[in-house]
């Protein structure tokens, strides 16, 4: 979400009945801009918040000149100071599915371990070594905040457009959906690399319009119904609710340019989404 | 005389040409200008040459739009304004009964505004216009039902819409459902039918009876009493506020047994099915009421003092469950409300396994069953009596709650670190996400905002359906054998001849003693 808008729209996607005190608001305010000059952003988003045990994280994304690539994720316990997330890498995501498992506990240097038998070499030579393998949290904050974005962020259809260059920009004569189609899930994107989008076929290419549909619609998800769209205040905000990430809320006033998606849970996949549905 | 009359020749002639119809507009200009002229008359406007064009402008403009009304208005039936006209009479102030003065001051509406006010320190809520709207709900609810204390239970999530749940206490003898005698007539209906199908059956059986059935099917256990453990409160949920409040049914155990087995969201219509396994015994309301019966059980919280005990009850081994409001009660300062969570209490009867808070034993029911059984009823009794099931006793400190998986059930911060003289001491479950509890003083509150499922710690896995039963006992007569071979039989044949042959020996040699003799 944007974090000049942040103040106005926390109310509309309060996920989860999670919202923001009125001190953490006023603190994000001051400090986010200051971190927009410090990091030469040319927006900072309010990503959302991370629920720890003892305490809880607070994540902002600060965006450079393309939209979707160097998004550099920083993470705050106070709302003053914020501090750099190392980029993920394909390791660091693999080790962290290895070995971190629970809440997150609130504590940035806090060590996750996790050891196994593992049995290495082929035929007579077959011997079984212990792995340990050794995440902190950082890490582990880093790779959650990078699958989150990766299975469930969300933008509605013609917000955003590819350049011819390859860059994706905003789009500033987007000016909302309208009412009906903000009903189907199929106008609203996955805001990350196409996966599905490659394999379809030419016929169904020819509808879609290569400047607006570089992305992949949410229809398109496995599970069906992994999301909940729900008009709330009386149809006048449309709100989608991840049930694979419990705690992203994705709001979008129709006929207004006016979108944003938040994620406030304790980071956790919802594994047993389909006994759930 | 010729000049006048050419004058008036000219005239006719010019006020005929100003009276031609235009082929475009079918107006004249003679007419337009009387009409503009009449009304500056009329209406004495200032400047009038300055404003003349627009004048103009607008009496041409007035004759064509009459003639466009002959449209009517299509209504504009927008969910928004459906739902807006609804809430409208949220905000009516209802018929004036002369009863103020009760209404200030015993009224039975909790103090919606305060409760969200100390939840957004914490970082909970609903959003400022949301909570208002709540508010008048819950007023509205008030107003039409009577009650003795009403309370804001929380929201729960579900996947096409949500519910909004208030927590209800009828006074002693009010507020019983009409539903109970609906359930007997269609138990007795059945019971009928089952008798009909019994005769009918047993003439067949008459003649070849089929083995009986040895199956017993559990006992089930029954629910318990209006206003007593579970069914302490009555819900009542509404999609949104302004929508007319749905009563809850009451909970029995084996919906919180199975309701515990299951994880499945809530759609948010109170008449979808569930579909489980093990199947859910009601609808979509029945399991709502489950798991707001388990969340009030494991969540509810209130600093210790705050209730406590009323002084009648001299013994010690009755569980307690009736509590009243300390009015000694002196607030615990905030920062030790935080470090130690034995000082949150809670104020809920634990649910036991058995789906109620007071434990029954279900096999001393030995008046309806037949004779043949009573023999094995009283082997069982004296076999195993099961043990009473206990669960914690009322107001025990949160510190006793077990951990999941090495995290402690509760996190408890406070809401400010930059203020702390005015911060609040807030306690979040991890057993229930969703969960909250606050305590500023003297005031405290608890709120539920969730989806309405408990953290597991672990993937869940469903229960696995039990195994085939035996369809017959085996015994000796249909348990195949191998048929004994050739050799086998040759052998037993042989063996036996020898048994008779020595038979016959001693028989001849005792009956050769006999002769000798």
């Amino acid at each position: 979400m944007d974090s000049d808008s942040l103040h106005y729209f926390v109310d509309l996607a309060a996920g989860d009945g999670l919202t923001l005190s009125g001190e953490q608001r006023a603190s994000l305010q001051t400090s986010l801009v200051i971190l927009q000059k410090n990091y030469k952003f040319s927006r900072v988003l309010f990503w959302g918040k991370i629920l720890g045990i003892k305490c809880d994280y607070f994540i902002a994304q600060g965006i450079e000149e393309d939209e979707m690539k160097n998004k550099k994720t920083l993470y705050s316990l106070n709302c003053l100071d914020w501090h750099l997330l190392p980029p993920a890498t394909d390791s660091m995501i693999a080790d962290v599915e290895f070995a971190a498992e629970g809440r997150f506990t609130g504590d940035p240097s806090h060590e996750y371990q996790h050891t196994e038998m593992r049995t290495q070499g082929e035929g007579d030579e077959t011997k079984e070594e212990e792995v340990t393998v050794k995440v902190n949290e950082e890490s582990r904050l880093a790779v959650t905040v990078f699958n989150i974005d990766k299975d469930a962020s969300v933008v509605p259809r013609g917000a955003f457009i590819k350049s011819p260059g390859g860059k994706v920009k905003t789009n500033l004569s987007f000016k909302g959906l309208h009412p009906t189609e903000a009903a189907k899930l199929r106008n609203y994107l996955h805001f990350r690399e196409p996966v599905n989008l490659k394999m379809k076929s030419i016929l169904e290419m020819a509808d879609l319009n290569p400047a607006v549909d570089f992305l992949d619609p949410l229809s398109e998800d496995i599970p069906k119904g992994s999301w909940s769209l729900q008009f709330e205040r009386g149809g006048t905000v449309c709100a989608l609710r991840s049930l694979l990430w419990l705690g992203l809320t994705f709001f979008h006033i129709p006929q207004t340019p006016q979108h944003g998606y938040i994620y406030m849970g304790d980071g956790l996949l919802n594994l047993d989404l389909p006994f759930m549905l | 005389m010729e000049s006048d009359n050419e004058r008036e020749r000219a005239v006719e002639s010019f006020k005929a040409f100003m009276m031609k119809n235009s082929t475009k507009t079918n107006l004249n200009l003679y007419d337009h200008l009387v009409q503009m002229l009449t009304k500056i008359m009329d209406e004495r406007p200032e400047n009038a040459v300055d404003v003349i064009e627009d004048m103009s402008l607008d009496l041409k403009r007035s004759i064509l739009q009459e003639k466009q009304d002959t449209l009517r208005d299509s209504p504009s039936s927008s969910a928004a304004l459906l739902l807006a006209e609804q809430q409208k009479s949220l905000f009516s102030q209802g018929v004036d009964d002369g009863d103020h003065e009760e209404e200030l001051v015993d009224s039975p509406l909790p103090n919606v505004g305060e409760l969200a006010f100390f939840f957004e320190q914490a970082g909970v809520g609903l959003g400022r216009e949301e909570t208002q709207r709540v508010f008048l709900a819950l007023k509205q609810l008030v107003d039409t039902q009577r009650v003795q204390r009403c309370r804001f239970w929380g929201k729960i999530l579900g996947t096409q819409s949500n519910y909004l749940v208030a927590e209800v206490e009828f006074r002693e003898g009010e507020g019983e459902e009409e539903e109970g005698t609906e359930e007997t007539h269609e138990d007795e209906e059945k019971e009928e039918e089952t008798h009909e199908a019994q005769n009918e059956s047993e003439m067949v059986e008459a003649a070849d009876p089929p083995p009986k059935s040895t199956y017993k099917p559990p006992p089930i256990v029954p629910r318990e009493e209006n206003h007593t453990g579970v069914n302490k409160f009555t819900y009542f949920v509404c999609q949104e506020p302004g929508m007319p409040w749905v009563r809850l049914p009451f909970v029995i155990p084996a919906q919180i047994t199975v309701a515990r087995q299951i994880r499945k969201f809530f759609t948010g219509r109170l008449d979808a099915p569930v579909v489980s396994y093990p199947p859910f015994p009601g609808n979509e309301a029945n399991y709502l009421r489950a798991q707001i019966a388990r969340i009030s059980a494991g969540t509810h919280v209130s600093p210790v003092g705050f209730y406590h005990f009323e002084e009648d009850e001299g013994e010690d081994e009755e569980v307690r469950d009736t509590f009243e409001e300390n009015p000694d009660f002196e607030g615990i300062h905030v920062n030790e409300m935080v470090e130690s969570l034995n000082l949150w209490v809670h104020h809920v009867q634990h649910i036991l396994t058995q789906g109620r808070c007071v434990w029954i034993n279900l096999t001393k029911k030995s008046g309806e069953d037949l004779d043949e059984d009573a023999e094995e009823e009283d082997h069982e009794e004296e076999a195993d009596e099961p043990e009473p099931e206990t669960g914690p006793p009322l107001l025990t400190p949160l510190s006793e709650d077990a951990n999941i998986n090495d995290t402690s059930p509760w996190s408890s911060m406070t809401s400010s670190n930059l203020i702390p003289q005015f911060c609040i001491a807030v306690v979040r479950s991890n057993l229930w996400p969703g969960a909250y509890a606050y305590v500023n003083g003297k005031k405290f509150g608890n709120i539920y905002i969730g989806w309405g499922m408990k953290y597991l710690g672990t993937a869940y896995t469903p229960v696995m359906p039990p195994q085939p039963q035996s369809e017959y006992p085996s015994g000796p007569e249909i348990t195949e054998a191998l048929d004994p071979t050739v050799e086998e039989e040759q052998a037993l044949k042989a063996a036996l001849e020898e048994q008779t042959a020595d038979l016959e020996e001693t028989e001849e040699l005792e009956d050769d003693e006999e002769d000798e003799d």
